[in-house]
């Protein structure tokens, strides 16, 4: 779906339509609102280019892990933002649900939250991979965050399934509130399930950047540090823009239909 | 609430008495899985042994697929969802009675396959009571999982590819506790599979609740 971003600036072809219309009145709040957004994403841009900087050129390799080592600087922060995401799509899919509090806007923000989650586990998912094939010897193993993480994948691949169906907006914000709940309960049921059929084999050290924390010392950790900010902030930024722009098409569909129902009308009193 | 339950588990059993869709459509096709498994791994008999546990819960898993798809099409048929709604009853007793509809048709569909699986890949059936629980705690779960995706997918035009999508993942737990739990059963150390019987009894209680209060927002519109 393309839907122009907020507000339409210098473009005279297109600023016909918005012309008439009470937005115009609210643009210079919503520029200011559009300039700290802007300051964000480039504060955003910042952080990760001295991240792959600091990453890449600055930090040592490990005794152990030589260059893989920098895989660190991404993977777990990649991790921690997914986790980040399911939490704000499950809070707001509860703060939907619970009848004082629902407000389309919880909608919004928990589809657009899942879907830059769901961008975010894949990312995780290819990182992980990359690091398994060198110091594990396989792109793949049964490790349980692994595991979990994958069936987090699809788990939400179903939840953005639920809110691709076309129908009524607020039936549709409830199901997928009802599915958002049931996927991000099975989460730890999922984990600790794979991590008991499991156990014999292989613990979650080498992933979990708490006990990882241990062996990380100077530049290596105020470099994982900054990978996690700059990566919260890029979440951000992209879950900002996400949310705006499904309220936005949620605004052109409804405005599209109210001007097909006066043009129906007008040929009905014609 | 439970007498709403048992009014419409009862009206959802006796469509499948009338119908027998369940009986003669979804448990043959959970054999048509456990036979093309046995095709797919070869005729190796102590592979099939081994796996036997395995395949029966893939099988039970589809089987519940449909029959959850069977459930929800009783009610989209002649508008039947309106007349539920506008029944009155509450919101949490329909969907225990949905759910109990379909287990009940599940507890069914299982013991056929327990008998097939046990004939088509030489399993000795023993630890009876374990297996029992294990079956009955796995069930409320799929059941509790299966009800509340089948309403979500329910008036969906998509739903035959959603409701697979949604419920499979979810329920990956489950497949994994039963196994471990019947085969622990099976070799005769039922003790070794108590934990994941706890598991599947934690996962089916909590499903059962969140089911229960979910229900009510999405019937209501």
């Amino acid at each position: 779906m393309t839907v122009t971003s907020t507000p339409l600036k210098e473009q005279p072809g297109r600023a016909v339509d918005v012309a008439s219309s009470p937005r115009r009145l609210r643009r210079s709040a919503s520029t200011r609102r559009d300039r700290l957004v802007a300051a964000l994403g480039l504060l955003a841009l910042i952080g990760v280019v001295i991240d792959v900087w600091l990453g890449l050129w600055v930090t040592p390799p490990d005794q152990t892990l030589g260059n893989l080592v920098r895989l660190l600087y991404i993977h777990p922060a990649l991790a921690w933002v997914m986790y980040i995401a399911y939490g704000i799509a499950f809070l707001s899919s509860i703060l939907y649900l619970w009848p004082r509090t629902r407000s389309p806007r919880f909608d919004h923000l928990a589809g657009a939250a899942a879907e830059v989650g769901v961008v975010f586990t894949g990312l995780t998912l290819v990182t992980g991979s990359i690091w398994g094939r060198p110091t594990w010897g396989t792109w793949w193993t049964w490790d349980p965050l692994l595991t979990t993480t994958a069936l987090l994948f699809v788990l939400y691949l179903g939840y953005l399934a639920v809110r691709r169906v076309p129908g009524d907006p607020a039936t549709r914000a409830k199901r997928s509130a009802v599915a958002a709940l049931v996927a991000f309960i099975d989460v730890p049921v999922v984990y600790f399930s794979v991590l008991w059929w499991r156990s014999l084999h292989q613990l979650p050290t080498v992933d979990d950047p708490v006990t990882g924390k241990t062996y990380v010392h100077g530049s290596m950790a105020w470099t994982l540090l900054l990978s996690f900010v700059s990566f919260s902030l890029v979440f951000l930024w992209l879950l900002i823009h996400r949310y705006r722009l499904s309220l936005l098409a949620e605004k052109e569909s409804d405005e599209l239909l109210a001007i097909a129902m006066a043009e129906r009308r007008g040929e009905v009193a014609r | 609430m439970w007498r709403d339950a048992l009014l419409v588990a009862g009206k959802d059993l006796r469509v499948e008495l009338r119908s027998r869709v369940a009986l003669a459509e979804v448990a043959p096709f959970a054999l048509v899985v456990l036979v093309l498994f046995g095709l797919a791994l070869g005729p190796d008999r102590s592979v099939l042994q081994n796996v036997a546990t395995g395949l029966f819960w893939v099988a039970a898993l589809l089987a519940t697929v449909l029959a959850v798809q069977r459930s929800f099409a009783i009610e989209a048929a002649d508008d039947a969802r309106d007349g539920l709604r506008l029944s009155g009853l509450d919101p949490a007793g329909v969907f225990a009675g949905k759910g109990l509809a379909i287990a009940a048709q599940l507890v069914v569909i299982e013991i056929v396959l327990a008998v097939v699986a046990a004939l088509l890949f030489d399993v000795h059936l023993s630890g009876g009571l374990t297996l029992i629980a294990i079956c009955v705690a796995a069930t409320t779960g799929l059941v509790a999982v299966g009800t509340v995706y089948g309403a979500v997918a329910a008036r969906a035009r998509v739903r035959e590819t959603l409701l697979p999508l949604l419920f499979l993942p979810v329920v990956a737990p489950v497949l994994l506790a039963a196994v471990k739990a019947s085969k622990a059963a099976l070799a005769g150390t039922p003790s070794h599979g108590y934990g994941w019987l706890e598991l599947l009894g934690v996962f089916a209680v909590v499903y059962v609740a969140v089911g229960a209060v979910a229900f009510g927002p999405l019937v209501e519109d």
